[in-house]
């Protein structure tokens, strides 16, 4: 087993919660993992990345190779296209399809969905509004990792006790709130994928 | 044994606590700003006691933690690779001196220039200097060379050069760790002149130094970090430095590679090694993460003797990061295929912070010096280095900290006019404090501007020396009370605060003026954590 993510998105968005729960959980399941600080300039909304590599032997580079990932998670759709690069020829790409709008020459969101719908691996998912309808949008980061969920190689019970890991501090509410965005995601990847 | 999850940054800072460290000293720089945060943040750490603050600049951080190994304790700086640069007199003439407890000079260098002016590689200062130098591969050998690098240095007398690279320095692993030593006992040099270095016995420590050197290869060819792997195929042998060592093996996951491969993880080189390795192989690729060191040192310069490959044959780019994609390329001669970034993506430039203090005085300075049109404002490194980009636009340099204040003096003295410094708060006083004297001993026409957001912002907040002390430092330094102003950047100020850098460009002297308001991410952080 071995796993190689990017994870993308813009600064102050929080991508470092979603490599730390994955994180967790891989370690959890007695797996090797390196994962990248947030690469970028985290607190003045640049792009921001982190290469996370995860495998039951031991791990050598800490970037992925070019043309090497399984997976670009992006929590900003035109982020994912940033690290195509990256992206091994039958890799996915699974990003949230909210733009985050901080430039003048932001494109026009329909290119950036056509550039996506190009790749063959996809799953394109409005992560905020599911967030969102389960009164819980600080959980958005949790709904892309219960939609990349499927293709990380990780037991989906391994998750959600990193959530618990994670969140556990601040109660049971919010631990149930982000299984549940978890979860969400989850399902609305593999409803997306059965069309 | 559980394993704790570390960045290299922080492998290493464990591992100096564990080795029975007792003090360190740092300025922040990325990529080294984690090293100091950990061992701020760590229990051990306060239990022990250990020398946590950070310095003023990498100067003040390198000779304290040399005051310390004089004293008989184990002591570390860090710094990012320019920080070696102001703390250079102190680390070539360290080497002389030597050591009394161990003590680690730690050097993040940051090839591709990720957050740096240049990439100069340090482990040129390591062979500058004829000090010993380690470059850990991984995260667990960040861990265990604190041990080897603190027992070397005893051994020896000699401080030790630590280098890290960015990506070993952020990136995070698994690291095993090992029992705590206890720390030195407070104990003075026998040599009580050991640390003088009067010609006469500079000459004694230098040639110890010098005789040292074989001392030092002896244990490059015995450490556990350099290690010789044969292979069937000696067409070509590899030796891997530091983290490229990783690159290499990266392509090697499933099968064994076939060449020899020396990896070097402590200098000087292994000459046996080398030797060997040189010896047997039709040709050698030299696989750095860095500056052409090793291979230039083996081609020499002519380039006649062996058949040497790396960055200076194009073998590898001669310049920023390795990968494992251009190692087995200029292994095997083979491109590798990526998919484009497509056109449509747009570059997203960092931005001031919303609310920044920074923007309001920037927008101030743009409408005064409308009047000058643009060259005047000789700029440093901070945050407020931004506005070089647009929208802009107003700032002419950003050489090295401090600089600002030094090259509007010497602007000014060739006759610009206005002549003006812009320079941050931390930034003044890691080393815009000496230029500031400079202005005043000559009463130079100048206004320099300390924008002061309490803070070093650029690294992530770490305290800074200034707060509360900018106005009684220029005022120390000579600069006239009337013209030290304090005013606070917010839009209603805006009319003030253009007529008050008028009427200091006017002013035939060196004038002060320090637009202070706090840093909106650490005043967050504070309200925050008050809830
Ligand atoms: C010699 C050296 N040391 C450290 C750094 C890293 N560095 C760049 S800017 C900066 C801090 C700037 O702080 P300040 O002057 O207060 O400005 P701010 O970012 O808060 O606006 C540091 C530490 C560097 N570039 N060079």
């Amino acid at each position: 087993m071995k796993k190689d993510i990017i994870l993308s998105g813009v600064g102050g968005q929080g991508i470092l919660s979603i490599a730390t729960v994955i994180g967790y959980a891989a370690i959890d399941s007695g797996l090797y993992m390196k994962q990248a600080e947030v690469h970028g300039m985290s607190q003045r909304g640049g792009d921001v990345q982190s290469h996370l590599r995860i495998s039951d032997k031991e791990i050598f580079s800490d970037l992925i190779p070019f043309g090497g990932a399984d997976i670009i998670l992006s929590i900003e759709p035109m982020e994912s296209l940033r690290y195509l690069p990256y992206l091994a020829e039958d890799g996915w790409v699974i990003t949230n399809n909210t733009p985050f709008n901080n430039i003048v020459n932001y494109p026009e969101v329909k290119d950036i969905e056509t550039e996506i719908g190009k790749v063959k691996n996809h799953i394109l998912i409005d992560a905020d509004d599911i967030a969102r309808s389960l009164g819980a949008p600080l959980s958005m980061n949790m709904v892309m990792i219960g939609a990349a969920s499927g293709s990380l190689g990780i037991d989906f019970s391994k998750l959600e006790a990193g959530i618990k890991f994670i969140f556990g501090r601040k109660g049971d509410e919010i631990v149930n709130k982000n299984i549940e965005a978890l979860r969400a995601g989850k399902s609305f990847s593999e409803n997306f994928l059965k069309k | 044994m559980e394993k704790m999850l570390l960045l290299g940054d922080e492998a290493l800072a464990q591992g100096v606590i564990d080795a029975g460290m007792s003090g360190m000293y740092a300025y922040p720089g990325t990529p080294s700003t984690e090293i100091m945060e950990y061992v701020q943040r760590s229990k051990t750490a306060a239990e022990r006691d250990i020398h946590r603050k950070w310095s003023a600049n990498e100067k003040t951080a390198a000779e304290s933690a040399l005051g310390m190994s004089y004293a008989g304790k184990r002591s570390m700086c860090a710094m990012k690779h320019v920080g070696l640069n102001v703390a250079a007199d102190c680390f070539m003439n360290s080497a002389i001196t030597g050591a009394n407890g161990g003590t680690i000079v730690t050097v993040a260098d940051d090839p591709s220039m990720h957050s740096s002016q240049n990439e100069q590689d340090s482990r040129n200062y390591g062979k500058f200097a004829l000090m010993p130098t380690f470059e850990p591969s991984n995260q667990q050998e960040c861990y265990d060379m604190a041990f080897h690098a603190f027992d070397m240095s005893e051994k020896y007398q000699i401080p030790i050069l630590m280098r890290l690279t960015t990506r070993l320095s952020h990136s995070r692993s698994g690291v095993a760790v090992k029992e705590i030593r206890e720390q030195n006992e407070l104990k003075l040099p026998e040599d009580k002149r050991q640390f003088v270095l009067l010609p006469a016995i500079a000459r004694k420590r230098y040639k110890m130094l010098l005789a040292n050197q074989e001392k030092f290869e002896h244990e490059s060819e015995m450490s556990p970090f350099n290690k010789y792997s044969d292979g069937s195929d000696k067409s070509v042998g590899i030796i891997a430095c530091g983290i490229a060592y990783n690159y290499l093996m990266e392509n090697y996951l499933d099968k064994e590679c076939p060449y020899p491969v020396l990896k070097i993880s402590q200098y000087p080189l292994p000459r046996k090694h080398i030797e060997k390795i040189t010896s047997e192989c039709g040709s050698v690729l030299v696989l750095e993460e860095g500056a052409p060191m090793v291979e230039e040192m083996l081609k020499g310069f002519l380039g006649n003797c062996l058949n040497i490959k790396g960055r200076l044959d194009g073998s590898l780019p001669r310049d920023g990061e390795l990968n494992p994609n251009l190692v087995i390329k200029a292994l095997t001669g083979k491109d590798f295929s990526m998919t484009p970034v497509p056109e449509i993506v747009a570059a997203r430039p960092p931005k001031f912070c919303n609310g920044c203090g920074h923007i309001d005085a920037y927008n101030v300075l743009n409408e005064v010096m409308k009047e000058y049109g643009d060259g005047h404002v000789l700029s440093d490194i901070g945050c407020y280095t931004l506005a070089a980009l647009p929208p802009f636009h107003s700032i002419n340099s950003c050489v090295d900290m401090g600089a600002s204040i030094t090259m509007a003096k010497g602007a000014a003295d060739a006759g610009l006019f206005p002549s003006i410094a812009v320079i941050g708060d931390s930034t003044f006083t890691h080393s815009g404090m000496t230029g500031l004297l400079d202005a005043v001993i000559e009463n130079t026409n100048m206004v320099v501007l300390i924008l002061d957001n309490s803070t070093t912002g650029m690294t992530g907040g770490q305290d800074s020396h200034a707060v509360d002390r900018l106005v009684s430092i220029c005022e120390g330094l000579g600069v006239h009370k009337d013209h030290i102003i304090r005013v606070t950047p917010l839009k209603k100020n805006h009319e003030d605060m253009v007529r008050i850098i008028r009427q200091e460009i006017e002013y035939k002297g060196v004038s002060v003026v320090i637009p202070t308001r706090e840093c909106m991410q650490t005043l967050k952080r504070k309200t925050k954590a008050n809830k």
